[in-house]
């Protein structure tokens, strides 16, 4: 498992990278009650802004963590919100990602990183 | 929170565990146990909020009459008229009739007690001294934290400490002892449900505040929820729905102004921007703060344009409140539109993140309030 700055978790399966957000971020955003996912088949590009979250407080944005092709999102959340406050690191996956470059996977942090980093 | 203020509650919101924030230089609880939690209690049970950064001023003169007309040169209210034992909600104009505040003011027998939004009470107490002094006396009340508790159950949590208050109408004020501490109540709030304001000694106000809290049916509330709370009553927030560029009529606020201080009434005017107060009330407004339901999920917030049309044009107005309304179950706002779509049930098209989308036209509140009348 591998994490960014932006507080994403990424589980890599071969190219294919399953991405959510952490448990840390979720209880950041507080209530989350909107969710807006990219469409399978998009390509995207790192750094793009793919996913918006918004919780009863504020609007942020999810950003694709690696060049490649959007394969599945999880509908569920979109229905259903607020199970990203409840199972951020389970069920309440974002997307799927195939991967064009996994190159920048070695520069995001393992868990202990991201530990020391949300303090 | 290091140059922030603090209020005599900000150890206990510590102590329960509250997200503390920076609003209008205090440090405040945003939230406890979650905004929607907290959100759907207030409006079930009881709800605790420290609102002790808002303004809390005594005016004094010779008796109320002389206060009273004093303090109509700076509202458009019916200041005199107020009975005993009443509060009214008020506003303070600027010579262009744009509004500068809201606040409540209340005739408490031989002084007017009136409470002021904490961002711009500098600003108010500074217009009220240049204003009325040395005629008036004006004092700000420091020494005094201010809790609102709010919700159906309030009545019944109010009246363990004391039965009188279950005789109090809404807008109606009293002195109240409360564990012990002479209390300024009023049966008011800002969330469209029935409750209690409660001006309470500092030095007293974490027993109070503790007393109240260990009741089963309250819960500490931060002030997340007191804005998703207010903006589903289709109350305004200053500075965000109103502010010195709009004026009383367009804000939907013209009910706030009694007939004798406007046009031909028996004391018209007299207070700053009357005319332009009374001219747009008179010839009615070219645009209307009106309640706005986003067809889709999205939550649309303030500053999102607003169009006539799915493509193409410019903006006919903007959102000035917008988020997620708990009990409504879906994203909730209030703007302002030209007079000519602002009637229930237009649709028009807030612009997200490069798409326009559709939005509805409602009447306001979007959750019916719940005084006792």
């Amino acid at each position: 498992m591998k994490y960014t700055e932006e507080h994403e978790w990424l589980d890599a399966d071969g190219d294919v990278i399953t991405v959510g957000i952490t448990v840390h971020a979720a209880e950041q955003l507080g209530d989350v009650v909107f969710v807006e996912l990219p469409e399978v088949g998009q390509t995207v590009s790192k750094d793009d802004e793919i996913v918006v979250i918004e919780s009863v407080k504020a609007a942020s944005d999810i950003m694709a963590p690696l060049d490649g092709e959007i394969v599945e999102i999880n509908d569920a959340i979109v229905d259903d919100p607020a199970k990203v406050n409840d199972d951020p690191e389970g069920e309440a996956w974002f997307f799927k990602i195939k991967a064009s470059d996994l190159a920048p996977m070695d520069d995001y942090m393992d868990e202990a990183t991201y530990k020391a980093f949300i303090g | 929170m290091g140059d922030l203020e603090r209020t005599p509650l900000s150890a206990l919101h510590e102590e329960l565990g509250a997200r503390m924030v920076g609003f209008a230089g205090y440090a405040m609880p945003v939230q406890f146990e979650g905004i929607m939690a907290e959100h759907g209690w207030t409006r079930e049970k009881a709800g605790l909020f420290d609102v002790s950064h808002m303004g809390q001023v005594i005016l004094r003169g010779r008796d109320w009459d002389h206060v009273a007309g004093a303090f109509e040169r700076l509202v458009p209210q019916d200041v005199l008229g107020l009975a005993e034992g009443r509060q009214r909600y008020g506003l303070f104009t600027d010579e262009s009739g744009g509004i500068l505040d809201d606040l409540m003011f209340a005739n408490r027998g031989d002084h007017l007690f009136a409470v002021a939004n904490a961002a711009v009470k500098a600003r108010d107490i500074a217009r009220m001294r240049a204003a009325l002094e040395p005629e008036i006396a004006v004092e700000e009340i420091t020494d005094r934290a201010l809790l609102a508790l709010q919700g159906p159950r309030a009545e019944a949590v109010l009246a363990e400490l004391a039965p009188g208050v279950r005789e109090m109408r809404f807008m109606d004020v009293a002195t109240v002892e409360l564990e012990g501490a002479e209390c300024w109540v009023s049966r008011s709030g800002y969330t469209g449900e029935d409750g209690f304001e409660i001006s309470v000694p500092e030095a007293a106000a974490e027993a109070l505040a503790r007393r109240l809290l260990a009741h089963e049916d309250v819960a500490p509330i931060g002030l997340g929820a007191r804005d998703s709370l207010r903006l589903e009553a289709g109350l305004c927030l200053y500075g965000h729905d109103m502010d010195t560029t709009t004026l009383p009529a367009e804000a939907g606020l013209a009910w706030a102004i009694q007939k004798l201080r406007r046009r031909g009434g028996a004391r018209e005017g007299g207070f700053p921007g009357a005319g332009a107060v009374l001219d747009q009330i008179e010839a009615g407004p070219a645009r209307r703060r009106v309640g706005l339901r986003p067809q889709g999920r999205a939550p649309m917030r303030e500053g999102v344009a607003l169009y006539a049309e799915a493509e193409g044009g410019d903006p006919v107005g903007r959102i000035t409140s917008g988020g997620f309304g708990p009990t409504v179950g879906g994203p909730v706002a209030m703007g302002y539109v030209p007079v000519d779509m602002a009637a229930p049930g237009t649709t028009l098209y807030g612009e997200l993140r490069g798409k326009r989308l559709p939005v509805t036209v409602e009447t306001l509140p979007f959750v019916a309030a719940n005084f006792k009348r």
